[in-house]
């Protein structure tokens, strides 16, 4: 099978507070089989060998689930396979020649650690907002004691599935972590267990989403066609709602003795 | 050094009950007294800190990657086993414990066992409590399906990609107690070395992976939960970041390593492609469940798989093991596929691949039977290789995925250091010499959510613990020596990238202690990788600083440790002269190419304790009583 020669303008900053610049490279002889990231690598350990400083890129489980992996190709986050993380990506979508631009996420919310590195932890404290299940270990009633629709656990397993990776805030316009925050308020309102907190849950973490410096969704849709796992903007409509209601029915809990 | 295992007395159905009571309990009021420090968030690590956060210990918890919701335990694929019985096919406990001590070809502690097939029901009541969307039928109930080394159905999954959602089950505990002030989390922070001060565990050093400043933390007592060592092949299901370095710093401070030749090679995975390679991707063994395995009967047969009539076809698990068939334990399938490969009858690039085939299930239960149980490994199948599975049948090879070796753990899951505790794979734990499917992420959350914050409230309660802070000596000494360490790397400024060391190993471990090992291999290894340590330290190149991000001397410290644990697996796959599960010696086989034990001499565990750099280790060795399993040659026709 014939290789490819790309070349590559990637986005390099040394740290936080330094200026950042696209600098050009090439990949030579690169198999069409060969992952977007396999192919950073092979940039990587030229790079190494000439004593250069390698790109910085996070990524981990290399197989699409875990969302450390992330970037801007050609100006589409994860580039330009539809539900398909960068690590998944293989280089037989591009042509010999091509020009890629690689760059981080870019969001006020995520600020860059280094070349294509960024700050994501954003996401955790807006999980910590309400991102969860009020149980603790132990105690709990037998797993079949509630019955649960198919049809519910099927599309909460459909929002479940999102990986946290911040495409949806890097391909947003205004830079919003809708999708992100509604996908995970949608897969546990969904379930039964997570009615008795659906309503705090939905003011925490759209609360925390401001806190963080998120922008607003105007409903551009950008998010799902980037999302790697396929989730759609109905998750945004359901926290609407949910946000809403919340707004109109939550009163502030009465103090009292004894419990949290 | 004795290794006291701590196994309760009486009848196995009764030992942990029993031992629950009788572990001493830390006063709710003193909990808060109490810092525990958990390194790794994953399954284990992140239930644990959880757990222990909700009963009042203040916890901190470590993890190298951005998020506690990045451990590898994400990557799970196929399904969790419990004792529920829902199906009604003839599963118990006892049932499990039977076939995960069988499935572990006779090398696990019974009573660890036992334990673990008793508690895997209440982590599906808590894992459904959270919120985990578990696959349901119609009526409302939860699903099961099968796995390898079992005839019934016990497996709880949610979809293909029930890691995903148990680690988010735990990760969303662990930001509900990080949230309450419970648990302060140290991501982009990598644990280095042990603090041992008094003989306990006190404390960790870590360098902070974004500014490279090392630190120490103090505490009452360790945890690790840092998984696997299958890196140490190179090429593995693991995570690029997936190291042995947290549980082999603290070997080197003194914990014991049990059985690490015990490695697992997963049958079904997609084949190398090249040589920019990166990692192995897993395909579950559920799609074992309806999928077929076979290889052309002809050797040297080219032609297209549905060109290949069904008389042509060699469906050799079935053909080999007719009570399993395709289900049949991840070792044996393993070694089967290797067979026909060396016979020439392999598929696909350079002859090592055989077929999944799932066209018979397509014709029984329809494409949208099918895309609904396994569509996102189907597709994840063809974004890698660009073949159509419903269409053609997979190629699959086995490669290396999970490691039932790791530091040795008593009954309460502490090692040889007092204070220092293992959970999840980063132990040797529970399954032998073999991991059944769907245990692993069994073991992870039965050991974070339900042992660990019992047992080490009997360390706590029991133990005196003097005041240590900062300016303690060994503290100092510990953290010079990481710093001296890290400068050591960055100062050798050879010609060879880490990688190429790394392959290096990897290669030379795959060939002479992967699938089959030999006497005269793994000689060889021994021999050799001591020189590739010494080419190592004095040859590699390591860019750039430590006081930034640096990835490439993140890699250097952990290829440096895989370069000393890869010698000691030669050994212990040299001296264990039998063949169990994993860990298959050809010169120990029956007839018919199956493993061949010797409970005479090698029913124990081996532990081996570090004696020095350039000393040989020293075996110590927990002999293995099997009072409730009888033990029996492994049989799965």
């Amino acid at each position: 099978m014939p290789t490819l020669n790309l070349k590559l303008r990637i986005w390099r900053q040394p740290g936080p507070t330094a200026a950042g610049r696209f600098v050009e490279y090439d990949a030579r002889d690169i198999s069409p089989d060969a992952s977007f990231l396999e192919m950073l690598d092979v940039v990587n350990d030229r790079l190494m060998q000439q004593g250069q400083p390698p790109i910085a890129f996070d990524h981990d489980c290399r197989e699409g689930i875990c969302g450390s992996c992330g970037m801007m190709i050609n100006g589409v986050a994860h580039g330009p396979e539809r539900g398909t993380a960068t690590c998944q990506l293989h280089m037989r979508r591009f042509r010999d020649g091509e020009v890629i631009v690689i760059e981080p996420w870019r969001a006020r919310a995520f600020p860059v650690i280094k070349d294509l590195v960024v700050d994501r932890s954003a996401f955790d404290r807006i999980i910590q907002a309400g991102g969860f299940i009020s149980v603790n270990t132990g105690g709990a009633q037998d797993a079949n004691a509630i019955p649960i629709p198919k049809g519910d656990v099927d599309r909460a397993m459909d929002a479940a599935q999102c990986i946290g990776c911040g495409a949806c805030v890097a391909a947003c316009p205004n830079g919003s972590a809708s999708l992100f925050t509604a996908a995970k308020i949608t897969h546990l309102g969904l379930l039964p267990q997570g009615r008795p907190e659906r309503e705090r849950r939905a003011l925490g973490m759209v609360a925390q989403m401001d806190v963080e410096g998120f922008g607003g969704c105007t409903l551009f849709g950008e998010c799902q066609e980037a999302c790697p796992k396929l989730i759609g903007i109905e998750a945004i409509s359901r926290m609407n709602r949910d946000y809403l209601r919340a707004l109109l029915t939550v009163r502030p809990t009465a103090n009292g003795g004894g419990g949290d | 050094m004795d290794l006291i295992s701590r196994i309760p007395t009486g009848p196995i159905r009764d030992k942990w009950d029993r031992h629950r009571f009788e572990l001493k309990l830390v006063n709710p009021a003193n909990k808060r007294k109490y810092t525990i420090l958990v390194v790794g968030s994953g399954l284990a690590g992140g239930s644990a800190a959880a757990t222990l956060s909700e009963l009042g210990y203040n916890v901190k918890c470590f993890c190298f990657q951005d998020s506690p919701r990045r451990a590898h335990s994400i990557a799970a694929q196929g399904g969790i086993n419990a004792a529920k019985n829902y199906p009604n096919d003839g599963d118990s406990i006892w049932r499990l414990f039977y076939d995960t001590v069988k499935g572990g070809d006779f090398r696990a502690r019974e009573a660890n066992v036992y334990r673990l097939a008793q508690i895997s029901v209440n982590i599906i009541d808590q894992c459904v409590a959270q919120g985990v969307p578990f696959a349901r039928e119609y009526g409302g109930l939860l699903a099961n399906r099968s796995f390898g080394g079992a005839q019934v159905s016990r497996t709880f999954y949610a979809r293909g990609q029930t890691g995903q959602q148990l680690l988010l089950g735990a990760y969303q505990a662990l930001e509900k107690e990080i949230a309450k002030g419970g648990v302060t989390m140290f991501p982009r922070t990598e644990m280095l070395d042990v603090i041992v001060i008094g003989g306990q565990a006190r404390g960790i050093v870590v360098r902070d992976m974004v500014t490279g400043k090392v630190s120490s933390h103090l505490g009452d007592a360790v945890v690790l939960g840092t998984g696997g060592y299958g890196n140490v092949f190179y090429l593995s299901t693991n995570a690029k970041g997936s190291n042995a370095t947290a549980i082999w710093r603290a070997h080197k401070r003194g914990a014991l390593f049990g059985n690490p030749c015990y490695t697992q090679i997963h049958p079904t995975c997609i084949p190398v492609s090249g040589e920019y390679q990166s990692k192995l991707t897993l395909m579950s063994e559920s799609l074992r469940n309806d999928g077929r395995v076979w290889v052309p009967k002809k050797k040297g047969d080219h032609r297209a798989p549905n060109e290949i009539t069904e008389n042509e076809r060699d469906y050799f698990l079935e053909r080999k093991y007719p009570s399993f068939g395709n289900l049949a334990p991840r070792d044996i399938a393993s070694r089967a596929a290797k067979e026909v490969c060396d016979e020439g009858r392999g598929v696909g690039p350079g002859g090592l691949g055989v077929y999944l085939d799932f066209a018979d299930a397509i014709k029984r239960l329809g494409e949208a039977r099918i895309r609904e149980r396994y569509g996102n490994l189907f597709e994840m199948y063809q974004r890698i290789t660009d073949e159509n599975p419903y269409k053609i049948p997979m190629r699959i090879y086995p490669a290396v995925h999970y490691t039932m070796g790791g530091l040795w753990v008593d009954y309460n899951l502490m090692s040889t250091i007092p204070g220092l505790f293992v959970i999840g794979e980063a132990n040797f734990s529970d399954h032998g010499a073999n991991r059944l499917g769907a245990s692993a992420l069994m073991q992870g959350l039965a050991d974070g959510y339900f042992i660990l914050p019992y047992t080490i409230g009997d360390y706590l309660a029991t133990s005196r613990f003097d005041r240590v802070d900062a300016g303690h000596a060994e503290v100092g000494q510990v953290e010079r020596a990481v710093d001296q360490r890290v400068r050591t790397l960055l100062s050798i400024n050879g010609k060879r990238t880490v990688d190429s060391f790394h392959r290096e190993l990897g290669k030379l471990m795959w060939d002479k202690c992967g699938m089959a090992r030999r006497a005269e291999g793994l000689r060889e290894a021994i021999q050799r990788i001591p020189l590739l340590r010494e080419e190592f330290w004095r040859d590699v190149n390591v860019p750039g600083s430590d006081a930034e991000l640096n990835q490439a001397l993140e890699k250097a410290g952990r290829v440096a440790d895989f370069l000393e644990l890869g010698e000691l697996m030669c050994r212990d796959a040299l001296h264990r002269e039998e063949s169990c599960g994993g860990h298959f010696r050809e010169e120990h086989q029956t007839e018919d190419g199956e493993a061949k034990r010797d409970d005479e001499h090698f029913a124990y565990v081996a532990a081996w304790e570090w004696r020095g750099d350039g000393q040989e280790p020293c075996l110590h060795k927990e002999p293995l009583a099997f009072e409730n399993v009888k033990l029996a040659m492994r049989s799965y026709k």
